[in-house]
């Protein structure tokens, strides 16, 4: 039952990180797409991909949280008093991010945008910082068991747990750009494509050397985490290399829809990948290496409940999700406000809306 | 590390104790703020959306235009007030934690299994709401609208859950402690349909309606005060206040039933309500006034016998009510928490009353002459009335939360044992203040902001034209304007 509860903790953290890290990612090229002229494009796109979708996929973590709590409450309890600090942040930047997010589409000033935007932004680098972080902590066993609290400052700031923010943080952004190469395909914007075409390329590699070095840094910091990475869990770390590879080889080979639509499979199965590689790696301590998953649980009827609900959740949720992205996917949604169609619809096609004033009406 | 240098200064001020900063004080208000500011946004999320589709039906089966201009654009505000909605509420998940980890390791196991079952309708209600929201254009009309039908039975599923986690802080039940003070056996049913859940759950459900319908009417009424008084901004009156009128009468229903219920099973805090020092027989019910340090009831107006004759009509003025001195002092609210509860339980039930006035008004001239009052001072009275049922709503949790002081589970737990360890809570709370009062400020405007573009924009130009056929559409071109 145990075990159950556990895997079902994991898939909900597979859940966040594939699809709400891509919101994240698409947040990060949102903070470097550059001035208000230059980054409009991109930023339109990036608003048109995640508006209709980033709010479920936010609901992964809600998921989390409440399976982490309910099944293992005490160690909710250490890691909430241990790093008060990284996620009281990461819970300020999701409201930074959130909000910011849904005021931008509604104004068409470009200070304005301007403004919101960087907010957005922002707030979705150091969200997935901080929770990377949390995750290192917590990996590296700086979280104490038995509802007491470590140490507020160096359970995070850490080389692992900055290892751990600084991957989630490329980790998204390379999912997010495999995923804007698709969409903006879908938008008819093959330069757009291939913007984030050499993007999703760029990040592959950059991710990739962070993984590399962060084979160093654990060897150094974390030797149980270490050791099981190199060892059992070793294929699962070699299949999401070759995710990540296979996405360059796909990106530099051709530039059609099916190729994209392939590569961001292999995006989603690289992250899915480090994330079933840290579970695997940790295994079976749910805080390494002083805390064993069977004597974390909450007692059988809680556990039951939550399969119970998890199980509800999947003939629920998963039809209602997939029939979400399937619209998504098929242009049946439009992420469009009166603003930006207002801006639109006097604009010349080469002017960027985003980069115009407000129109004159 | 450097950075952890730099950082030494910080961590002599938020270490555990640093400074004589006790966290509790802290944590409560930054509990406190969150969830008030998050409690005005939920009543939007939860009834907004079926106020839209009463308009959207309408506008489908009645071929009224306006009606479903006016459900797109309220779909167009929910977009905004749901967004913020969904990210408070995520700080309230997190804060659990981060403020109360004491708690939650000794009850997450069963305090967080309404939470599952709300997390189930959340998920369900963020994927329709946004596939309605979306879906305007593309979308062939009935789909649509039946996309939007999920949304208003997981709002009401998700309140359900939500509340009765609140109700079983009341009533916990449904577990055993064993003798190391673990939580075992557990009985979901016995958790989530725990004693307090029936009325609470349907007293804020009800209370959500009743507010999202007085506030989004207040808008109307105040646009129709100012001249607009066009067939859209009626309709939008009309659908919203009538929603509004019918919650108010099952609301005071609901609320004196869930009053007696409380004297029956929660005496202290109906000591509290009622600001009864020493337990004894015709008690007075005092409008306002306040309990003094030393036991006295002072100031306020004394209705003679009438809170004993409210709580048990069958043996009126002879009911006995619990005074406050009869409860040991750790285990009830102190003086001051009481005359906040009673304060807040006075403040609550006048303006339910005028509310209820309001709502028989608009109800008798409608059935004589199917109109609105036309005196504008139902207008007037009506756009404060918005406002008004938000504070009725505050009021409310103040009364069951601070009286259920000290508790965080009534007779389990204490507030101040719950708590983190944490002396850096006062940073997070000034953090979030600012930060929550900045969305505000910018959430007011951004609403104003499009109202006053959809004002503008002239609905009966040949732009406007849900339902249109599916096309492909580009972030550049303008093959996907609004046309």
């Amino acid at each position: 039952m145990t075990n159950v509860v556990a895997a079902i903790l994991v898939l909900g953290i597979l859940g966040y990180a594939v699809f709400g890290g891509a919101d994240f990612g698409a947040g990060f090229w949102d903070l470097v797409a550059g001035g208000a002229e230059r980054g409009a494009r991109p930023r339109r796109a990036i608003q048109l991909a995640i508006g209709p979708v980033w709010e479920a996929n936010h609901v992964w973590l809600i998921f989390v949280l409440v399976v982490l709590w309910t099944s293992f409450p005490e160690t909710f309890g250490s890691i909430m008093l241990t790093l008060f600090v990284p996620l009281s942040l990461a819970a300020f930047g999701i409201v930074l991010r959130g909000s910011s997010f849904a005021f931008r589409k509604e104004v068409s000033r470009t200070s304005s945008q301007r403004n919101f935007g960087a907010a957005f932004a922002i707030s979705s680098v150091i969200t997935p910082f901080c929770l990377g972080a949390v995750a290192g902590a917590v990996a590296t066993g700086r979280v104490p068991k038995g509802g007491v609290a470590g140490d507020l400052w160096a359970s995070w700031l850490n080389p692992t747990s900055v290892l751990g923010g600084v991957l989630a943080v490329s980790a998204c952004a390379f999912v997010a750009a495999n995923n804007l190469v698709v969409e903006a395909d879908r938008f008819h914007e093959p330069d757009l494509s291939a913007y984030f075409r050499r993007r999703a390329v760029g990040s592959a590699l950059v991710t990739g050397v962070i993984a590399v070095a962060g084979i160093f840094v654990l060897r150094a910091d974390a030797a149980y985490l270490a050791d099981r990475l190199s060892g059992v869990a070793l294929p699962i770390v070699l299949v999401s290399a070759a995710c990540g590879v296979g996405t360059i080889v796909l990106h530099r080979g051709t530039t059609n829809l099916r190729a994209a639509r392939a590569a961001r499979l292999l995006a989603m199965g690289a992250v899915v990948a480090v994330v079933l590689a840290w579970a695997v790696g940790q295994w079976p301590y749910l805080l390494p290496t002083s805390l064993k998953i069977a004597d974390a649980a909450a007692p059988r009827g809680t556990l039951i409940t939550i399969t119970v609900v998890f199980a509800i959740a999947a003939l629920t949720i998963l039809p209602a999700l997939g029939w979400l992205y399937w619209l998504d996917q098929h242009d049946f949604l439009e992420a469009e406000s009166e603003a930006e169609s207002k801006s639109e619809s006097g604009a010349a096609p080469e002017v960027a809306p985003a980069a115009k004033p407000e129109p004159s009406r | 590390m450097l950075i952890q240098h730099a950082l030494h200064g910080f961590r002599e001020v938020l270490a555990p104790g640093a400074l004589g900063v006790d966290p509790v004080p802290w944590a409560r208000s930054q509990m406190a703020f969150t969830l008030a500011a998050h409690i005005i946004l939920v009543p939007l999320g939860v009834a907004w959306a079926f106020m839209a589709l009463v308009a959207n039906w309408r506008g489908l089966r009645k071929h009224d235009a306006d009606a479903l201009l006016l459900a797109e654009r309220w779909s167009k505000y929910m977009a905004v007030t749901f967004a913020v909605g969904a990210v408070t509420g995520t700080v309230l998940t997190f804060e659990f934690g981060l403020l109360w980890p004491r708690f939650m390791d000794r009850f997450g196991a069963a305090f967080g299994i309404p939470f599952a079952v709300e997390g189930l309708f959340f998920f369900l209600e963020a994927i329709f709401v946004a596939i309605y929201i979306y879906g305007w254009k593309r979308l062939t009309p009935w789909v649509h609208f039946w996309s939007g039908v999920p949304v208003v039975v997981a709002g009401i599923g998700g309140t359900v859950s939500v509340v009765a986690a609140n109700a079983w802080m009341n009533e916990p039940g449904g577990f055993r402690l064993n003798q190391a003070g673990k939580v075992v056996d557990i009985s979901p049913a016995g958790i989530f349909f725990n004693k307090a859940m029936p009325l609470e759950t349907i007293h804020m459900l009800i209370a959500a309606y009743l507010v999202a319908g007085f506030l989004i009417a207040s808008v109307y009424a105040f646009a129709m005060l100012r001249g607009r008084r066009d067939r859209y901004h009626r309709l939008g009156f009309l659908i919203a206040f009538t929603v509004a009128a019918i919650a108010t009468p099952l609301q005071m229903v609901v609320g004196d039933e869930l009053a007696r219920w409380v004297y029956q099973n929660e005496p202290t805090k109906f000591a509290a309500i009622e600001i009864v020092p020493r337990t004894a027989r015709d008690v007075p019910e005092t409008l306002f006034g306040f309990i003094t340090s030393d036991g006295q009831v002072r100031g306020g107006i004394p209705v003679p016998g009438m809170a004993s004759i409210l709580s048990d009509p069958a043996t009126g003025t002879n009911t006995q009510i619990r005074g406050l001195a009869s409860f040991p002092k750790n285990s009830r609210p102190t003086d001051s928490e009481a005359n906040v509860v009673h304060w807040a339980w006075d403040i609550m039930i006048g303006i339910a009353t005028g509310l209820f006035v309001l709502s028989a008004w608009f109800a008798v001239v409608w059935w004589r002459r199917r109109d609105l009052p036309r005196t504008r001072w139902f207008l007037r009275a009506a756009s404060v009335a918005g406002v008004a049922s938000v504070v009725a709503l505050e009021s409310g949790w103040v009364v069951t939360e601070v009286g259920r002081q000290p508790w965080i589970a009534h007779g389990y737990m204490r507030v101040k044992e719950a708590a983190t360890s944490s002396s850096g809570v006062w940073a997070t709370f000034l953090v979030i203040v600012a930060l929550y009062a900045a969305v505000a400020v910018t959430l007011v405007l951004i609403l104003r902001l499009m109202a006053r573009r959809f004002r503008d924009h002239d609905p009966t130009a040949e732009h406007h034209l849900p339902y249109s056929p599916r096309r492909r559409r580009g972030v550049t071109a303008g093959d996907g304007k609004r046309s």
